[in-house]
């Protein structure tokens, strides 16, 4: 991949340098972070899959990278994972539609 | 499918191997240097107690991980000679507790049920690597589950996972099925079941090029799919990474993954996995009787480092014991994480 570009693949395995210009920060960021993602009342692989769903629907390419690698070494097949890629994509398309009854309340008012 | 040495692939030359393993050395550091600053070079034996023999390269399979560069076109097999000798050094060695069976298929050695009789004799624990397919491949293999049973082997299976589509990718069409009926039959005479004392282990390995989650995790899952789909029943499992060697080598080169995939072991480099690889209680011994700290560095030809004492007729327990234990680049592989070995993970 080309280095001037706004996103490099390099850069993901620097995330944790982000503590470099805010230490106290990061160091709780990273330790909070650790922890949600331990096995606890979900398992780490659920955590996994709703990782990469939520990747897609802020389309963070670096999360992308990192779950779908994530995801399928937890055992996740390429047809799940995809169906989780679906589900963000509904919420985030349903997100618009649902505005669409704000949009019709507000023709509705005015129109005659 | 043929093995890279019927296809006089670059790759079945060990010394290719090696060199594409030692390119680069300045974005992938030597295993030694990681080990020597971890205070573990040079890297010594704590106590050979597992004996693994590699009876031989022929394999019904030829599945596209391979270290061993295995299949039906290979015959390199342990002759009942070899066998003779490595029984008279278990005999002479009483620290030697276990007897691992590896190769290939051990099974298709005609001199298998002969050396496990003989082995059993010697009142050693033996485990048998079973591919589970050899079970089915053959009706003279189809009473395999009761000679184990009848001799009280601990059998480790590999299923590389419990759906067919990872599994076949790996291991070819059909394996998963097969596998199945074969586990199923492993069960029927006792294996795996509570109270048997008939352990049956399995073996999963990426089908890729990423590494092991995590093996209590994983077992969970495979307990409950493999009861739920197929009422199996199982002791343990054993979450083993991929060896950059041979077939997935040649894999991780032709895919485009290599640099990625050594990145991802180098950067997970575990110095608690390191403190307990499995060539520091193990020995490895080839087909043709020479001696190997494991069964990679046998794959790589790499011979213990003991001038004059490197094959099975030359056995010395106490100089074997002092070695230093080879070490080159494939070696992050039994390190990344939660560490690998012919047991699973050494460090979760």
């Amino acid at each position: 991949m080309a280095t001037n570009n706004y996103y490099n693949a390099e850069d993901l395995a620097k995330f944790g340098n982000i503590s470099d210009f805010q230490k106290e920060m990061g160091d709780k960021f990273f330790a909070w972070y650790g922890e949600v993602f331990k096995e606890s009342a979900l398992s780490a692989r659920e955590k996994s899959l709703i990782a990469l769903a939520v990747a897609h629907a802020v389309q963070c390419p670096y999360c992308i990278d990192a779950y779908s690698s994530d995801a399928f070494e937890k055992g996740w097949s390429e047809a799940q994972m995809m169906e989780a890629v679906h589900v963000s994509a509904a919420i985030r398309g349903g997100a618009s539609l649902v505005h669409g009854v704000q949009m019709m309340n507000k023709v509705k008012k005015i129109a005659m | 499918m043929k093995s890279l040495k019927a296809l006089a692939h670059f790759l079945a030359d060990s010394d290719h191997q090696l060199e594409v393993l030692q390119n680069d050395p300045e974005r992938f550091p030597p295993f030694a240097q990681k080990l020597k600053e971890i205070g573990l070079m040079p890297l010594k034996p704590t106590g050979i107690e597992i004996f693994q023999v590699n009876m031989g390269k022929m394999c019904n399979q030829v599945c596209t991980h391979c270290h061993v560069d295995a299949g039906p076109d290979r015959k390199e097999i342990m002759t009942r000679a070899t066998m003779q000798e490595c029984l008279d050094v278990i005999r002479a060695n009483p620290s030697l507790k276990t007897v691992d069976l590896t190769g290939g298929a051990p099974e298709m050695n005609p001199e298998f049920r002969w050396f496990v009789t003989e082995l059993k004799r010697l009142n050693r624990h033996v485990i048998v690597r079973c591919n589970l397919t050899i079970i089915l491949a053959n009706k003279k293999y189809h009473d395999l589950p009761q000679f184990y049973k009848d001799n009280n082997i601990e059998v480790v299976s590999s299923l590389p996972f419990y759906t067919q589509d990872r599994t076949d990718r790996q291991r070819g069409n059909g394996v998963f099925e097969d596998s199945i009926k074969a586990l199923q039959m492993l069960n029927d005479v006792g294996y795996g079941k509570p109270g048997t004392g008939l352990i049956l282990n399995l073996v999963y390995n990426p089908a890729g090029a990423f590494l092991p989650p995590s093996q209590v995790s994983l077992e969970k899952e495979y307990k409950s799919e493999l009861m739920k789909h197929y009422q199996i029943e199982f002791n343990s499992l054993f979450a083993i990474t991929n060896i950059p060697i041979s077939r997935y080598l040649d894999y991780l080169l032709v895919s485009g993954n290599y640099e990625e995939y050594m990145s991802k072991l180098i950067n997970a480099f575990n110095p608690v996995a390191a403190l307990n690889v499995m060539c520091r209680n193990t020995l490895s011994i080839g087909w043709d009787g020479y001696l190997y700290d494991c069964d990679f560095n046998q794959m790589l030809d790499l011979k213990i480092a003991c001038a004059g004492k490197q094959h099975i007729s030359q056995f010395d327990l106490q100089a074997f014991e002092n070695r230093n234990i080879i070490v080159k680049q494939h070696c992050y592989g039994c390190t990344a994480g939660s560490g690998s070995s012919c047991g699973g993970a050494v460090a979760e």
